[in-house]
C-alpha cells in the first residue's frame, strides 16, 4: 500500500493538519514505508478471531447520577487563548 | 546523599540524619549543576518542593510519616500538575497550565513524596529516543552523544545521573523498559488499569500505563505501591485491592518457571546484548530458577498491530488539541479551518503529525477493516499466545528488552520504520495489558543493557521479587555513570 | 396540506435527539439546567481538557433501557461506545461519544394513528445513547462566534426510525406519539423549544414502485412538529421539481429556516464526513443483564396507549375523550383521581375534565398541572351533582367561581345560595304560579301544542331562579299541566 502526496493531504485536511509543501513529499514516503510494515498483518490469518478493543476483560461501571462539579469557569478560561463573556472565541462559524 | 536508595534515604530522615529540606536543596543544586548538559528537566519548582519538603519535615517530625514522606521525585511531564505547566513535550501545550492533578500526582503528594520538577519526554510520548521533544532532545548520562531512549527519556536521565532518586513514567509501547534498559535502570509497567490514567495525558488509551523508574526493584517497588489503586474517575481502573509489592521481595525465588520465548531470541538481538542476558538467565538458574523454551507464535506481528492500534487511537486522542479552549491557537487565522490546520500544523511535531495521519489514515473509510479491525484481531491472537504460556505452568517470560545499546543522537531520526522496530520486545506486554519490567543485567562496550521480565496479570509482586532477588545476586544496577558518580 | 403529486412516494427516517432528564451529565458530575450562565457548568472533563475521562451515569443507562422497553424493543446484553470523529468548535474533543455497532436498544416500534383513523407500524431501527455537542453564539459577534459548552455532555438517545413513513403527515403523528411516550416515561422533559426533543428528517423521493429508495437529504434540527411538517413538505416538493427538472439530489445535510419555510444546505457540512469510528477506549462494554432488565420493566408506568384502552373498557369512555384524558399523563391522574374522590359517575367527570376544565385551561394557557381546580376540589363539586344539590346547570357557575378562586364547591353553594331546590311543595307552588298568569299558553297546550313544554320549564326555571330540581320540575310540570 502506498500513499500518495494526494491522499497525504486528504488525510491531512481529515486530521485538520497543515502541512507546508515541502513535508508533503517526505510524509508521503515515510507514510508508505509505515504502511508497507504494517501490511504484514493482512497475511494474519484471522478467520473466527474476534476483535480485543481492550486488555481488560471487565464491563463499564457506572456512576451515580449526582451533581460533583462546581463552577470553575474563571479557573478552566484563565489557561483559553480568547474568550469573551465567558464564551470562547472562534473564527465566525457559518452553517 | 544522592546515591542512597529510597529505604536509606527514607532512614536517614526518620534518624535526623538530614531533613527532606536538605535532600530535596542537595538534588535542586545538583539539577542546577548538570541538568544542562543533559535536558531531563523541563521545568524545575524549586518553590513547590521546598515547600512540600518543609511539610514533610513537619509529618516527620510529628511521627506522622510513611516510607516515601520527605522523599524527592521526578514527574514526567505528562502527569497534569496543578498551578505547574505540563507540557507533554509538545509545542501545542507549552502554555497549558492544568487546573487539575493526575491522580497518581495526587497519591504521591499525599504520600509526602517532593516533586523536584516535570521531566522532558517525547512529544506525546511518541518516540523512542526522546528526539521528538518541543524542549530538545535528552542526553544519556552513560554517554552524551547517544539518545536515553524514549519517551521517558527525561525520566530515565534524570534518575541515571542522579537529579532525583525516582521518576514516574509512562509505557505506551515500551518508554519505560527500554529507556531503562538503555541508562542502567529498574522500569517496571504494571498491568493494564492498576495505574488511574485519570489527568495523565492520553497517547493511545487501550495501551498507556504509568509506571515508575528507578534505580533498584525495591524503589521502584515502593513507589510503585504508593501509585496504585483503583481510581472511580477511570473506567478502567481495576477494582482490586493492590497486592504487597514490597514485603514480599526477600522471598526465594527457587522452582519458579520462566519461559523463554523462542522468538525473542531469533535474530535482531545485537550479540553483546545477547551475551548479557544469556549471563542473566545463568544467574537466574543458579538462584534455583527453572527456565523452559517457550512460543508466543504470533509476537513478530506486535510491532504491525501496535503501529495500527497505537496511533488509531492517538489521532483520536489528539484531536482535542484545537486551539480553542487550550494550548497552541494559531494567530490571525480568518476561518475555523484555519484556525484548526495551522494551530495544529505549528503545534504538532513532524512524528506526531505522522501518527496522526496514520491513525486517521486506518481508521478512515474504507480502510478500517483491512487495517484496524484486522489488528485487534491480531491483538487478540498476540493475547492467547500469553495466555496460553501462562495458562501452562509458566510463572513469568524472560527476554530482551532492547535490540541494542543506546544508539547515538541522529540514527533513526529519518527512518520511522527502524525507529519503531526499538521496541520489537516490548510492544507484546501493553497489548496484552500484562505487566512487565526491565532491569540491569551489564554493559556492553561500556553502555549498559537490560533484560525484561513479563508476567501473567497483576503479577507485580512475584516479577519485583524475582528482579530484587536477582539484584541481590549481582551489582549491575549499582554501577554508576563516572561523571555522576560522586 | 400539499399533496404529493400523483406517481410519486416519499420516503422519510427521523432520526430523533431526546435529552435525557438526568441530574448530571452523561460521563461527567457537571449540572444540566437549562439556561445557565455561558460555561458555568462544564468541567474539565465536559471541555475536553488533556487527562480527562468519562464514567458513565448509571441513570442514563436506565432512561435508555426505559425508552427500549415502552417501544417494545430489544435490550443489548452488552453495548460499546464508539467516538464519532468530526471538528467542529461545539465538540470539545473533536469527537462525539455515542454508540455505533452495537447500540443499547435495538428492533423496536411505535404504532401511529393515521388521519382515517386506521394504524401505521413504524419501525424503530434502533436508540443508542450519546452526549450532546455545545452551542454556537452568533449573536454580539462581528467576526466570530462564542462557544458554551454547557450542552455538552448532556445525555441523549438518539431514537432511529426505520425509513417506513410516507407522509409529512405521519412524520407528525411519530413525532407526537414520540414525545408522548418520553414525557410519559420521565425520561425527557419534551421541551422542544430548549432543544430537549430535536428532530432531524432524513427524506427521499421516487416513483411509486421504483424498487430503491431515491438519494436522500437530512435536514436538521427542526425545533416545532408545525416545522418538522413544513421542512418535510417543503423538501418533498423540491427534490420532485429537481428530479422532474433533469436534475438530481444531493446526499447532503441541509437547515431548515423556520422564517422562509425553506430548507438550504448547510456550508459547514460540506465535506463528505468520514466519521472514524472505532469503540471509545477510555469506556467498556455496558452490560445490561436480564434481571436489570427485568427490574425497569416492572417498574415501567403504563403508557398511553393501555391507559386509553382501560380508560374505554373500564370507565365506558368514547375513544375520543379516553385520548383526551390520557394524552398526558397528568391529565390522566387527575382524571382518575376526579373519578375515585367523586364517585360519580365516570362519563360526567370525563365530561367535566375533557371540556369544562381543559376549555377553561386553554384560554388560560395553563396545563393540567397548573389547574387553579385541584382534582378534589372538582370532585367536591360532582359530588354536589351526584347528590342532586346541584344540577349540571348550577355547577357550571360554581365552576366559574372556582376557577376565579371564590372557595370550595360546598362554600360557593352556601355563599350564593345554589343549593337546588328539591321539596316539591315550592317547586308545584312555582309551577301553578306560571300556568295562573299564563292562561292562553296552557290552553295551547292542552289541546295538543307539545312543544310549548320548554316555555313552561323555561318560565318555571326563571320563577326558582335556576335552582329547581330538572327532574323534579319536568315531572311536576307534566302533572300539573295534564290538569
Amino acid at each position: 500500500m502506498s500513499l500518495s502526496p494526494e491522499q497525504v493531504r486528504q488525510v491531512a485536511h481529515l486530521a485538520r493538519l497543515q502541512l507546508n509543501p515541502e513535508q508533503v513529499e517526505p510524509y508521503a514516503r515515510q507514510l508508505t514505508d509505515i504502511l508497507g510494515m504494517v501490511d504484514r498483518l493482512s497475511a494474519a490469518d484471522t478467520a473466527g478471531v474476534s476483535p480485543m478493543a481492550h486488555p481488560l476483560d471487565m464491563v463499564q461501571r457506572l456512576r451515580p447520577d449526582v451533581i460533583s462539579e462546581a463552577d470553575r469557569r474563571d479557573d478552566y478560561q484563565a489557561i483559553a487563548p480568547e474568550t469573551q463573556d465567558g464564551l470562547y472565541l472562534v473564527p465566525k462559524v457559518i452553517e | 546523599m544522592h546515591k542512597l536508595s529510597i529505604a536509606e534515604l527514607a532512614a536517614g530522615l526518620r534518624e535526623k540524619r538530614f531533613s527532606s529540606r536538605e535532600l530535596t536543596q542537595a538534588y535542586l543544586k545538583r539539577i542546577d549543576s548538570f541538568d544542562g548538559a543533559i535536558n531531563s528537566y523541563v521545568t524545575v519548582t524549586a518553590e513547590r518542593a521546598l515547600k512540600q519538603a518543609d511539610a514533610a519535615d513537619a509529618r516527620i517530625a510529628a511521627g506522622d510519616a510513611g516510607l516515601l514522606t520527605g522523599i524527592p521525585l521526578g514527574q514526567k511531564d505528562i502527569f497534569c500538575t496543578t498551578g505547574v505547566r505540563t507540557a507533554c513535550g509538545s509545542q501545542m501545550l507549552d502554555k497549558f497550565i492544568a487546573p487539575y492533578d493526575a491522580t497518581i500526582v495526587e497519591k504521591l503528594d499525599a504520600a509526602g513524596m517532593v516533586m523536584l520538577g516535570k521531566l522532558n519526554m517525547d512529544e506525546f510520548a511518541m518516540g523512542s529516543s526522546n528526539e521528538t521533544s518541543f524542549y530538545g532532545p535528552v542526553s544519556n548520562p552513560w554517554d552524551k552523544t547517544r539518545v536515553p531512549g524514549g519517551s521517558s527519556g527525561g525520566s530515565v536521565a534524570a534518575v541515571a545521573a542522579g537529579l532525583c532518586p525516582v521518576a514516574t513514567a509512562t509505557d505506551t509501547g515500551g518508554s519505560i523498559r527500554q529507556p531503562a534498559a538503555l541508562t542502567n535502570l529498574t522500569g517496571i509497567k504494571p498491568t493494564y488499569g492498576r495505574v488511574s490514567r485519570y489527568g495523565m495525558i492520553a497517547f493511545a488509551s487501550s495501551l498507556d500505563q504509568a509506571g515508575v523508574v528507578a534505580r533498584s526493584a525495591e524503589d521502584a517497588a515502593q513507589v510503585l505501591q504508593a501509585m496504585s489503586g483503583f481510581d472511580a474517575k477511570d473506567s478502567t481502573s481495576v477494582e482490586r485491592p493492590v497486592d504487597d509489592l514490597v514485603s514480599g521481595l526477600g522471598q526465594s525465588i527457587k522452582g519458579l518457571t520462566i519461559g523463554l520465548p523462542k522468538e525473542y531470541f531469533a535474530d535482531g538481538m545485537a550479540p553483546g546484548v545477547r551475551a548479557r542476558v544469556e549471563e542473566a538467565i545463568a544467574t537466574l538458574t543458579r538462584l534455583g530458577v527453572n527456565f523452559r523454551e517457550i512460543s508466543l507464535p504470533n509476537s513478530p506481528l506486535s510491532v504491525p498491530t501496535y503501529y495500527v492500534v497505537a496511533p488509531a487511537e492517538a489521532s483520536s486522542n489528539l484531536a482535542r488539541f484545537d486551539g480553542v479552549r487550550y494550548g497552541h491557537r494559531a494567530e490571525g487565522a480568518k476561518s475555523l479551518e484555519e484556525l484548526y490546520k495551522r494551530s495544529r500544523g505549528e503545534g504538532f511535531g513532524a512524528e506526531v503529525q505522522r501518527r496522526i495521519m496514520i491513525g486517521t489514515y486506518v481508521l478512515s473509510h474504507g480502510y478500517y477493516d483491512a487495517y484496524y479491525l484486522q489488528a485487534q484481531k491480531v491483538r487478540r491472537l498476540i493475547y492467547d499466545d500469553f495466555k496460553r504460556a501462562f495458562a501452562d505452568g509458566i510463572d513469568l517470560i524472560l527476554g530482551p528488552t532492547a535490540t541494542d545499546v543506546a544508539f547515538k543522537f541522529g540514527q533513526n531520526s529519518d527512518d520511522p520504520v527502524a525507529m519503531y522496530l526499538n521496541d520489537i520486545y516490548t510492544i507484546a506486554a501493553n497489548l496484552a495489558g500484562i505487566p512487565a519490567m526491565s532491569l540491569p543485567c551489564g554493559f556492553v562496550d561500556g553502555l549498559p543493557t537490560g533484560f525484561q521480565l513479563m508476567g501473567n496479570f497483576f503479577s507485580e509482586a512475584r516479577m519485583l521479587n524475582v528482579a530484587h532477588q536477582y539484584q541481590q545476586a549481582t551489582d549491575f544496577h549499582t554501577q554508576w555513570p563516572t561523571e555522576y558518580a560522586s | 396540506m400539499s399533496r404529493i403529486p400523483e406517481g410519486w412516494e416519499a420516503v422519510i427516517g427521523l432520526e430523533v435527539h431526546c435529552q435525557l432528564s438526568t441530574q448530571s451529565k452523561i460521563f461527567s458530575g457537571s449540572a444540566i439546567a437549562y439556561g445557565a450562565e455561558p460555561n458555568t457548568q462544564a468541567s474539565p472533563i465536559d471541555l475536553g481538557m488533556p487527562g480527562m475521562l468519562p464514567v458513565l451515569n448509571v441513570d442514563a443507562v436506565k432512561k435508555a433501557v426505559t425508552f427500549g422497553l415502552s417501544v417494545g424493543a430489544k435490550i443489548a446484553p452488552r453495548s460499546v461506545f464508539a467516538r464519532k470523529h468530526y471538528f467542529y468548535p461545539d465538540l470539545p474533543k473533536g469527537y462525539q461519544i455515542s454508540q455505533y455497532e452495537l447500540p443499547i436498544v435495538f428492533e423496536g416500534h411505535l404504532d401511529i394513528e393515521l388521519e382515517d383513523g386506521a394504524s401505521k407500524r413504524i419501525g424503530i431501527t434502533r436508540a443508542h445513547l450519546e452526549e450532546d455537542a455545545g452551542k454556537s453564539v452568533h449573536e454580539g459577534f462581528q467576526k466570530s462566534s462564542g462557544i458554551d459548552l454547557n450542552r455538552a455532555g448532556t445525555p441523549l438517545i438518539e431514537i432511529v426510525s426505520e425509513p417506513d413513513i410516507r407522509t409529512a403527515a405521519e412524520a407528525v403523528a411519530y413525532l407526537k406519539k414520540l414525545h408522548q411516550i418520553v414525557v410519559y416515561l420521565g425520561i425527557c422533559d419534551g421541551n422542544m423549544q430548549e432543544g430537549s426533543f430535536r428532530c432531524d428528517a432524513n427524506v427521499s423521493v421516487r416513483k411509486v414502485g421504483a424498487p430503491k429508495f431515491g438519494t436522500r437529504t437530512e435536514t436538521k434540527n427542526v425545533n416545532s412538529f408545525r416545522y418538522v411538517e413544513k421542512a418535510i413538505e417543503y423538501e418533498i416538493e423540491r427534490q420532485i421539481e429537481v428530479i422532474e427538472a433533469g436534475g438530481t439530489i444531493r446526499q447532503e445535510t441541509r437547515l431548515f429556516n423556520p422564517d422562509t419555510g425553506e430548507t438550504r444546505a448547510m456550508r459547514s457540512k460540506e465535506d463528505a464526513n468520514d466519521y472514524r469510528y472505532f469503540p471509545d477506549p477510555d469506556l467498556l462494554p455496558v452490560v445490561c443483564t436480564p434481571e436489570y432488565i427485568d427490574a425497569i420493566r416492572g417498574s415501567l408506568p403504563e403508557l398511553p396507549d393501555a391507559k386509553r384502552a382501560r380508560f374505554e373498557k373500564d370507565f365506558g369512555l368514547s375513544d375520543y375523550d379516553a385520548k383526551t384524558l390520557t394524552s398526558s399523563r397528568e391529565l390522566a391522574a387527575y382524571y382518575e383521581a376526579v373519578v375515585a374522590a367523586s364517585g360519580a359517575e365516570a362519563k360526567l367527570c370525563a365530561n367535566w375534565v375533557a371540556t369544562d376544565l381543559l376549555g377553561a385551561l386553554n384560554k388560560l394557557s395553563k396545563d393540567i398541572t397548573e389547574s387553579p381546580i385541584s382534582a378534589d376540589a372538582l370532585a367536591g363539586m360532582l359530588k354536589r351533582i351526584a347528590d342532586k344539590t346541584i344540577s349540571g346547570k348550577l355547577a357550571k357557575d360554581v365552576f366559574e367561581a372556582m376557577l376565579n378562586g371564590e372557595g370550595s364547591a360546598d362554600d360557593i353553594i352556601k355563599a350564593k345560595g345554589l343549593v337546588q331546590i328539591t321539596d316539591e311543595s315550592a317547586i308545584i307552588a312555582a309551577i301553578d304560579d306560571v300556568i295562573a298568569r299564563n292562561p292562553q299558553q296552557v290552553a295551547d297546550y292542552r289541546s295538543g301544542k307539545d312543544k310549548l313544554f320548554g316555555f313552561f320549564v323555561g318560565q318555571a326555571m326563571k320563577a326558582t331562579q335556576g335552582k329547581a330540581n330538572p327532574d323534579a320540575l319536568n315531572r311536576l310540570l307534566k302533572e300539573r299541566l295534564a290538569g
